[in-house]
């Protein structure tokens, strides 16, 4: 196993800044680097600073946040679910965020803020039903969390459904506002929006970093957990409501960014990280660049048409994860 | 001292109690064997223990300490397990894998301090496992990962520590070892119980055998006195003869084959 050094953690923000910096500079209207530092300070082509502060520092932070968030969550995940593959949008947070996106259009809501708001409360009633259907159906398996995971799963798949029920008979406009979620973006990046996604990734992911020993414990299996001295039960259930509310909180912001939860995690365990904290921390930092990457991926490929980001990560992420089976097998 | 006192668990589904009515002690300094078929209500006892059942009647205390009463973390600073199974999905650098053992110790910020890391060496070298400690725990043998996790268990510091089962699925030189390691751990003062299988070598080790039979004690006591052909032959339900072990004399169970059907 490698081991990680110290510098690694200067080399992983080293490359999020750089690749930040490019993709602010990239795009349909490319500035060079040093215009956009002094965009940045305000100095300049007026120009030049309004794409650089109004339009693309906005997308790349959010773009990093949601990278973050999901990043985070399926490190949180894999390690106190003991599954490799597990991955945030496994909650059923997705399914149920794309539930209430779909009902607030239908509903004729044109407001940004609460399209977000119906897609975060439609990601965490879904989690809660699920927490709901575990304990009615894992009635005698107690705490197990493989239990919780596959009621998410279901959850997940009813809400998948009931969304292809309610597109049957949609309006145009309410299919193209639901693709929009399946498929994920970027591109509707507001300041506002950053501050919302900044604030509850640094809640729940900052919650996550701090319960982090306890995920350690977690991963040696509910009877280990318990004889050091973690209730499986109740903490393995505070991991997966914070991990569902990071979740859910990217996808009310950018929609479905498939890959990113399920890869990152064993990025960076590749790169030797076994216990949570610095585990969660790594996993934000590249999930945050692997985002910004894609979404500069996204722009700049084929313009003027921009793709949507959750191919971009699925078409990355399937290769790597087929050359990441090989190693292992 | 871990005191079981009219233990009752169920799992309140209709059927029989498994675990009806137990009551033994394990003391400090020495190596009690918790034995019996299988079904007979070993594991639900070690289950209760770590407060993962459901205790209709009676209870445990640990130095006096009913369990019940305690924090999941306070139970952990008493008493450590060392559980049947234990599959860890990703592996560990054994050192930072035994240093989880502190973790009912850990402050708020649960950081390690310094009395963790003497803690975690201590415990290496009580198991015998202090060049192990840089490897990498999916690249153990068998023996090893069970002395690691015996390490671990020890680096909580408790005078009570709990085995279920720790010799399964390990050759003889290697099962010999742990026994060997468990007697002298209790010889240094702590309270162990092992739950085992190997009559023999149990009779051979522990100071003290309880013998369950469908979640009551069949009896309890010395070796010498639990190793009685009748009552094995009743507990197992199969035929069986005791012998001696040749080199110290302690009883040995043979298990006899069944005479051919002609």
């Amino acid at each position: 196993m490698t081991r990680f050094r110290a510098w690694y953690w200067l080399a992983l923000l080293a490359v999020l800044i750089g690749i930040a910096m490019v993709a602010v500079a990239h795009g349909a209207v490319s500035v060079s680097l040093a215009a956009v530092v002094d965009a940045l300070r305000g100095r300049g082509d007026p120009t030049a600073i309004a794409i650089v502060r109004d339009l693309r520092l906005p997308r790349v932070i959010l773009g990093a946040l949601v990278g973050a968030g999901l990043g985070a969550s399926g490190a949180a995940l894999q390690g106190s679910l003991r599954n490799p593959l597990a991955e945030p949008y496994l909650l059923g947070v997705s399914g149920g965020a794309a539930v209430g996106a779909v009902i607030a259009f239908a509903l004729g809501a044109a407001n940004d803020a609460i399209i977000t708001l119906a897609a975060f409360a439609g990601g965490i009633s879904a989690v809660f039903v699920a927490l709901a259907v575990a304990r009615v159906g894992g009635r005698g398996t107690r705490g197990d969390m493989r239990t919780l995971l596959i009621a998410g799963v279901i959850v997940g798949a009813f809400a998948n459904a009931a969304i292809m029920v309610a597109l049957a008979r949609a309006e145009p406009n309410t299919v193209r506002g639901a693709l929009w979620w399946m498929m994920g973006s970027a591109a509707d990046a507001t300041w506002e929006r950053v501050a919302w996604l900044a604030a509850s990734i640094l809640l729940a992911g900052g919650a996550l970093v701090y319960w982090a020993r306890e995920i350690d414990v977690l991963s040696l299996g509910e009877d280990t957990a318990a004889s050091l001295g973690v209730d499986a039960e109740k903490s393995g259930r505070r991991v997966f409501l914070l991990a569902a509310l990071l979740a859910a909180a990217t996808v009310s912001a950018a929609g479905l960014i498939g890959f990113i939860g399920l890869v990152v995690p064993h990025i960076v365990r590749r790169l030797g990280l076994r216990a949570h904290r610095p585990l969660i921390v790594a996993a934000a930092l590249v999930g945050a660049t692997l985002v910004v990457a894609a979404d500069l991926a996204a722009r700049t490929v084929a313009p003027p048409t921009e793709l949507p980001l959750g191919a971009i990560t699925a078409l990355l992420g399937v290769p790597f994860f087929l050359v990441q089976l090989r190693r292992t097998a | 001292m871990i005191k079981v006192a009219d233990l009752v668990v169920s799992y309140g589904r209709g059927s029989r109690n498994a675990v009806d009515g137990v009551s033994f002690l394990v003391p400090r300094g020495h190596l009690t064997a918790l034995a019996g078929p299988n079904g007979s209500g070993k594991s639900s006892i070690v289950r209760a223990l770590l407060r993962r059942a459901d205790i209709l009647r009676g209870g445990v205390t640990i130095d006096d300490r009913e369990v019940s009463t305690l924090s999941y973390a306070e139970l952990a600073r008493l008493l450590a397990v060392v559980p049947q199974r234990e599959e860890a999905a990703f592996p560990a650098r054994v050192r930072d894998y035994v240093a989880l053992g502190r973790y009912p110790h850990l402050g708020l910020w649960r950081a390690p301090a310094e009395d963790d890391d003497r803690a975690v060496e201590q415990a290496l070298a009580q198991a015998g496992v202090e060049d192990l400690a840089d490897r990498d725990t999916d690249a153990l043998s068998g023996g090893e990962w069970q002395r690691v996790r015996i390490a671990r268990a020890l680096a909580q510091k408790t005078p009570a520590l709990v085995l279920d089962e720790p010799t399964t699925f390990l050759d003889v030189a290697h099962e010999m070892a742990i026994f060997e390691l468990l007697s002298s751990l209790a010889r240094s003062g702590l309270a162990v119980l092992l739950v085992s299988h190997q009559l023999n070598l149990v009779a051979r080790f522990a100071d003290t055998i309880v013998l369950l039979d469908q979640g009551r004690v069949a009896t309890s006591g010395a070796p010498a006195e639990v190793m009685n052909a009748t009552l094995l032959e009743s507990v197992y339900r199969w035929p069986v003869v005791i012998t001696r072990d040749p080199a110290i004399g302690a009883p040995a169970l043979v298990p006899l084959r069944r005479p051919l059907n002609l």
